[in-house]
This record gives C-alpha cells, structure tokens and sequence, in this order.
C-alpha cells in the first residue's frame, strides 16, 4: 500500500505514519457510519444539543486524523462540514433537511475520497468544490445552489470501482492486467456466474466483475477481470465450468463501457485509463522497483536504523499485497472475547496449580508419568497465559510515534519550532485503553503545539531557547496509569480564561482557585485562541478530552505558570494491566503493593521507632530521614482474633516524592500480577486501587500507595 | 413481620398496582425463617459460600468480594441487610450470584427453595408499613401451598444506591 503513494500528492508521507493509515482508515469509517447514523436519525424540529454535539465530533474527529496524516481533501471537505455543523450546535442556524441532505452527500464523498488513498490515491480525486461551495452557502444562512447536488452521487461509485481492482496486484514482477471476458452465447446465462465463484474461491486469482450491470446482450455476457495469471491459464480454469469455445479473453478497451449510459459516465470513463494503475501510473515502476529491491539492500539498512528494523521489513512486504491483504494479516477481536479468554486462562492457571498441589503429596515414584505431564502442563499454562495476556498488552510507543511527524507538520504550519521528547515508551498499556486515549492525546498535543508554544521570536524575547520542547511521559504511578503532556510554552493565563469564561455566560468569581480556573478549559465551546483554524481553536477539543477520558474512569489535572508552561495530566485507572508486586502479609490477610513504589523494607526492631504527640504520630528514622509509619492493621482494620501481632516489618514506600513506611507483619513474596478492577462491579474503595487473583483463587487487595501517602500528610 | 401475613390474606388489598399481569417465574430462598423470591432471569448462578476477601470501611452487610472465574464479585449478605437475627455461614449457606444492570453480585443467603412460577392473581400487593420497616423494594407477596413468598425488585434495590454499590456501571456515562 505504501508504494503506491508514490505518485499521491503526499509522495513524502513519513515512513513510520504509513503502518497507522490502516487504523485512520478503520476509525474514519467508523466516525463516517456513526455520522450518517446521527444525520438519518435527527429530528430537525427539536435537534438535541448532545446529537449536534456527537455530529460535530465526528466530523472533526476524521479532520484531525486526515490533517495528521496529510490527507488534505478529507480535511478541506471536513472542515467545511465542520463551520456549517458548528454554527447548527451553537443555534446560530436551525438544522434543514437540505443541509442534512447536503452533510450526507458530504459523508459519501468523504467515503469517497478515503477510498481513494487507501486504494494508493490511484484513482481519481473526488471534485468537492461543488459540495464545499454548498456547505460554505448553507453556513452562511442561504439555501444550497441545486447545482451542488447531482454532481456527486456518481462520485463515489465512479471512485469505488477501480479499488478492487487494485486488490489482486501482487508480485510486482507479475502485473495485474485488466481483462475482458465474454462468455456465450450460452443457453443459461446463469452459467456465467459460477466464474464468479471461482474468483472468490482462489483468492490469488484477481478481481471479476459483470459488466452492463450482470445484463446478457443476446446471451452474451461480459466481465471485468483483473489478474496477473496468463490467458492460458484462465481458459483453462475456466473451462470447467464453460465449454472453452464459448470463452474469449480480449484486453480491456480504454473506456469501454464499464459505466456505459450510467448518469457518471464522464468520470467513469477518465477512469478507465486508470484501471491497471500497476502498469501505466506514473508511480508504477517505481513501486516495482522499490518493492524488488526491498528484500536485501532496505533490510540491510533497517540492521543499521537500529530501533526501525521491525519497520522496514514489514513495510516493504506491506508494498505487495493490496488493501484487502493489509485486512488479513492483522485480526480485529472484540475486547470481550479477548477478556474471556484471558479469564479462562486464568481459571486454567488456578487448576493447574491446584492439581500440582495434589499431586504433590502422591508417590513420584508411582506416578512418574503423571508427574512429567504435569510439568509439562505447567510449562504450557504458563506459556499460554504469557502469550494470552500479551494480546491486550501494548507497549506506549504505538500511541507516541503518531505523534513526532504530526508535530512536524504542525509547527511547519505555525513557523513554530518544536522538539518532541517521549518518555517511559515502553510502559504497557491495555489495548482498549490505548485506542481510547489516542485521540485525546493528539488534541493534547495538538493544543500544546497550537497554543502552548510560541512563535520563535516571542520565545527569545522572553529568554527562553527559540525551540520550545513537548514531552510525553507515560509511567505506572499508585496504581495508575499517568500520562503527561507538557510544554515550555506561555502557560494558562489566569485572567484570560475568567475573561473568556465571562463573556460565556459561565460564573467565574475571582476567588476561584488555580485549578479550578484551568478546569475551565473542559467546558463545552471553550476556547481561547483568538483564531479559528483548523488545528484548533473551535473549544471542541478540551472538552472531547475531558469527555473520553472521564469515560475510560479516568482524571485529567492541569498545571501551568503562565509564561513557563504547562502540563496536562491524565491519569487512567488500570482496567488490566501486570503489575509487578510484592504481597505482604497482615494477620491472616494478604495485600498488594505496587512494585514500582516499594523503596525497602526492614525489620522494625532494628530501627529507632518514636513517637511525635503520642502514639498517634509514629515516626521511623531510616538513612536521616523521619518517616510517618502507618499501621496498615489499623487502616484496613485487620481482625486478629486475639493472635498477638508477630514483629512488625516496615515497607518504605514512596509516591509523589513523599516516603512513609507501611507497618505489616511479613512479606509474602513478588510477583507479577493482573490488576482487576473493583469498580466493575463494586465501588471504589477507600486506599485501594484494584484487586488481583492469588494463585489459590482468592482475591487480593492492590494497596493505592498514593492515596496513603495521601493520607498521612492530613 | 407477623403482621405480614394476616395482611396479605385481607381481602381489600387486592388492587394489584405494580405487579406484573403475565406469569413469572421467581426463585425462592430463605433468609431466617423468612421466604423471598426474586426474578430468575437476574440470577445468574448459585454457589456455595465461600468466605470473601474482606474490605475495610465498608458497610458490615458487604462481606467482601470474590473471584468468580476472573471477575470480582462484592458479596452482599441480605440477612444481615434486611436485619434479620442471625447470619451464620454453614454448609447450606448459598451465594446467589446476581446479574442486575450490567452489574454483577453475590447475595449471601440461607438456602435456596425452588423456582416457582407465579402469576399475576397470585400476587398481592405489599402492604403498608410503618416507616419502621423498609419496604422500598417488595414488590409484592406471593402465595404458594400456602407459604407466603416476599417478592423483591432486586434491580430496584440494587440501583437505588441502598446498597452502597457505587455508580452502576451503566449510569457511568
């Protein structure tokens, strides 16, 4: 797929952004079918704000996809969608059906023109001129001119038609051709079709389509075939289903009436030189050769690039095969199916390690082949569960290295210069979780680039480096997931947003505090940027973030110093994610704690224990240092049921830059575990972030190490 | 709860608001010497008790939660919600384990009767209580072989919020 680009206007579209076309185009078509669904579903006369709303997203969702990866017709396109969608939610307009009418059209064209580069941009662009002029028209209160509308209803079939012909191209050794075949006179006509059949059961076959709508002209009937077998061979297949002498294989006329007397044959035809954009597109031999050559000298390169090596090679094998073999090498799952399995396994895990516990007290010696089996089961379970929960799991830097060529563009368009720095890429994240967060992160960045940074000049006058720098840092903190996003730029201004969120209607007295007056940025509408463009500035973006996020249960926190920067905050809760931890043992009870905020431990007795007021404030000192302790028995209210408390063990934790020591009685052991959530089914619980499965099936509570030291400080 | 009974069998009560016309099938269980019912399309399975990993600051009629094959399950013993005397936890101890609104949990109870179709002529209305019994969530009492089945919404009493739940997973949005 990416060799084709070649000859699209965006020839130099980065190397790393081609591997994520594939997932624009999913989600492009999923805010395509969710728009139409919404635009079929309205009720002109009492439209509902949050439908307005939901129309407004998708479409703006799709602009900021098609701007980041260069595709600037679907932006144009959407853009205009977008003026006239914002006017209907802010009811500067009432909603008409033709603007329903003329948004639909703007949907098939946009259809259309994604079609058009995931097919390679062979085809020819989609003319939206029509239909921008009529959105601009409806935007600014007048009716559609009736012109707009039957230009375009052939577009998108004219465009549609010559993608599946790109499908078969393969070996680029061995050209698709396009092909006409007529077969009859026959005296079932009907016969025809079970060719049909045979290129949807050979699948390297190539592509076969009925011309003149599957119509016979004196049982004569015509077909459409593009493939790279030879017409020897092609008769040859054929003729187990058609007698040979009824067959005729000639090649396909330029404009021969593919289309022929359908209301889009003008543009049809211009498609026709195009069909077999293998051979005669300009970019062609360049994707041959390109592809050719991949296999050693680009492979070679990649062992160079170091990091990129993965890349490279799948990239070059990504040039042979079509569209729908890009379909086939990746498997879209639901969550759910995957959760199950991820359940079972763990059911499986239970059992195993229950029949090795029996098994255990049997004579070795007698069972010694159950024993091997045993292992063996144990071994594979183990497998199975590593490469099971490796499905979901996903390392941070799929999301990241979206982001270094948008940044790239963006800073171009606003003659800003931006250096992007990334950190903890190799935090895991859950699948689910890292689709969700994807599009707030890039209205994140997006913001920060836009708003955050300023231009060089302004830069230097105030003493900072001309460059302003954007970090993403994504880390495993009190049992959540925090990403960051931060910029050196100008910072919130405090008396800006009162301003703005005044002349709102929003009531904004002084005596609010700092971050509740940055939270005002979530409100629906709310933008500060003197400028509408098309990065941002519509307000439509904070509040998508606020919205996405508060729905994945998670928070967002912003800090900022005017003139230094600021940072956004998200913090996820982790839905599923491993955890390494270590289990600690208090009374009968065992908890978790995260690995990652466990400092030391020790045993009391060694250290100095005091008390500060009493024996409530119980300080530890370890290396010159006075910790609070805290007695988890006491926080979770442990039973002992008379037992005496054995000599205590002290955790030293650390959160947020604040260390404390945890009193329990012993330390279990460190382990990798699956974190669950308790909010599924229950409600949050007060110092504790989650719960995991033990290996003997019973439920274990994550300690939120955070939230405790929380705790001490008041 | 004598009172109960005697007016369930008054015949003036016999206005049936509230109760569904077609017939039901509820499954029966019993809490002390009391005997509920509760939709059996809810239910989605019945475990033996086993003791749940305890949490702290929580009410006492939340035991804990369990692992159910994967997911974590709070536990709610309903005797100890509906006060009744004792809750002891020993072999006839069940779990019904619930399915209500997109939530899943485990009610503690004393033992599971039997599933017993009901139809709307066999279903009296609740009657009136003083405040001193909470009767939010009965929809109403059931006769059968002259046991008397007290009826409970529990999609009502678990979304009210009574059960200190939480946010129902559906209402997040």
């Amino acid at each position: 797929m990416a060799d084709t680009h070649l000859d699209s206007p965006k020839a130099d579209a980065g190397i790393d952004l081609t591997q994520f076309y594939q997932v624009f185009f999913e989600e492009a078509g999923e805010n395509l079918d969710r728009l139409e669904q919404l635009l079929l579903a309205i009720d002109l006369v009492t439209a509902d704000d949050e439908v307005l709303n939901s129309i407004f997203r998708c479409a703006h969702s799709v602009k900021g996809g098609a701007a980041t990866f260069g595709f600037g017709d679907v932006a144009q396109l959407t853009h205009q969608m977008e003026t006239l969608l914002d006017k209907l939610r802010r009811h500067e307009l009432e909603p008409t059906a033709a603007m329903v009418d003329v948004l639909l059209q703007a949907g098939d064209a946009l259809r259309a023109q994604l079609l058009r580069h995931q097919g390679g941009g062979a085809a020819p662009a989609c003319d939206t001129e029509d239909l921008q002029s009529a959105l601009r028209s409806l935007a600014d209160g007048q009716p559609a001119p009736a012109s707009a509308r039957p230009a375009q209803p052939a577009t998108p079939q004219a465009v549609a038609s010559p993608v599946p012909a790109a499908a078969p191209a393969r070996a680029p050794g061995n050209e698709a051709r396009g092909l006409e075949l007529r077969v009859g006179p026959l005296e079932q006509p009907e016969q025809a079709e079970s060719l049909a059949d045979l290129f949807k059961e050979i699948a390297d076959l190539g592509s076969f389509e009925p011309l003149d709508g599957g119509q016979d002209a004196d049982g004569v009937r015509r077909f459409k075939v593009v493939t790279t077998s030879s017409d020897a061979d092609l008769l040859e297949l054929f003729s187990f289903h058609v007698a040979p002498d009824k067959l005729s294989l000639m090649p396909l006329g330029p404009g021969y009436g593919f289309h022929e007397g359908a209301p889009g044959a003008p543009e049809s035809t211009e498609a026709e030189p195009e069909f077999g954009f293998f051979e005669g597109a300009p970019g062609a031999p360049g994707a041959a050769s390109v592809a050719s050559a991949a296999s050693a000298p680009v492979a070679a390169a990649a062992g160079e690039a170091g990091g990129v090596a993965p890349v490279t090679p799948q990239r070059s094998a990504a040039a042979k095969p079509s569209a729908a073999a890009a379909d086939a090498s990746t498997l879209r799952v639901s969550v759910e199916k995957v959760d199950q399995l991820i359940n079972l396994v763990g059911e499986l895990v239970i059992t195993q390690a229950m029949l090795a516990q029996t098994s255990s007290k049997l004579d070795a010696a007698v069972f010694q082949q159950m024993a091997a089996g045993l292992a063996d089961l144990q071994r594979n379970t183990r497998d199975l569960q590593e490469s099971v929960m490796s499905i979901r799991m996903i390392p941070m830097s799929v999301v990241f290295n979206r982001f270094p060529r948008m940044l790239r563009d963006l800073a171009a368009k606003l003659a800003k210069k931006v250096e992007f720095v990334t950190q903890g890429d190799s935090t895991e994240l859950d699948k689910g979780l890292v689709e969700k967060i994807t599009d707030p992160l890039t209205h994140l960045v997006r913001n920060s680039c836009d708003h955050g940074i300023e231009l060089p000049a302004e830069r230097l006058a105030r003493g900072k480096s001309e460059t302003g720098t954007i970090t993403l840092a994504a880390s495993h903190q009190g049992g959540s997931i925090v990403i960051e996003v931060r910029d050196d730029g100008k910072g919130l201004s405090r008396r800006k947003l009162l301003d703005k969120a005044r002349e709102k209607g929003i009531d904004a007295p002084e005596t609010l505090s700092d971050s509740e007056v940055w939270s005002l940025i979530f409100a629906p509408g709310f933008s500060t940027a003197e400028v509408v463009t098309d990065v941002s500035g519509r307000g439509v973006g904070m509040d998508v973030v606020k919205r996405n996020i508060t729905g994945l249960g998670g928070t967002v926190e912003i800090e900022s110093c005017e003139g230094f920067g600021m940072s956004v905050k998200v913090r996820l809760p982790l839905t599923l994610a491993i955890m390494d931890s270590m289990s600690v043992g208090i009374a009968r009870e065992t908890y978790i704690l995260p690995l990652s905020s466990v400092v030391q431990s020790f045993s009391q007795s060694e250290q100095q224990m005091m008390t500060i007021g009493g024996s409530q404030g119980q300080v530890v000192r370890v290396r010159d240092e006075y910790l609070p302790v805290i007695d988890l028995e006491q926080v979770f209210e442990v039973p002992r049921n008379g037992a005496l408390a054995p000599p205590s063990i002290l955790v030293v934790v650390e959160s947020g830059g604040m260390r404390m020591a945890l009193r329990v009685d012993e330390l279990l052991g460190q382990q990798q575990v699956v974190v669950k959530n308790l909010e599924a089914n229950y409600c949050k619980v007060d110092f504790v972030s989650g719960a995991t499965i033990l290996g003997d099936g019973r439920v274990a509570l994550i300690l939120d190490v955070d939230s405790l030291v929380r705790r001490s400080r008041h | 709860m004598q009172d109960t009974s005697s007016s369930a069998l008054r015949p003036a009560s016999r206005t049936e608001v509230g109760v569904p016309t077609s017939r039901q099938e509820y499954l029966s269980f019993k809490l002390g010497a009391e005997e509920y019912g509760i939709d059996i399309l809810k239910v989605q399975e019945i475990r033996g008790y086993e003791p749940p990993t305890r949490m702290a600051n929580v009410p006492d009629y939340i035991k804990g939660v369990v692992n159910l094959r994967g997911t974590i399950v709070p536990i709610v013993d309903l005797r100890i919600k509906f006060r009744l005397d004792a809750a002891e936890y020993n072999d006839f101890t069940v779990v019904i384990i619930l399915n209500v609104s997109g939530r899943v949990l485990g009610v503690v109870v004393d033992g599971v009767s039997d599933v017993t179709s009901l139809c709307a002529d066999q279903i009296k209305p609740k009657p009136q209580f003083s405040a001193a019994v909470d009767a939010d969530h009965i929809v109403g009492l059931g006769t059968v072989d002259g046991r008397m089945l007290i009826l409970i919404d529990i999609e009502r009493l678990v979304s009210s919020g009574e059960l200190a739940l939480g946010q129902s997973p559906g209402s997040l949005q």
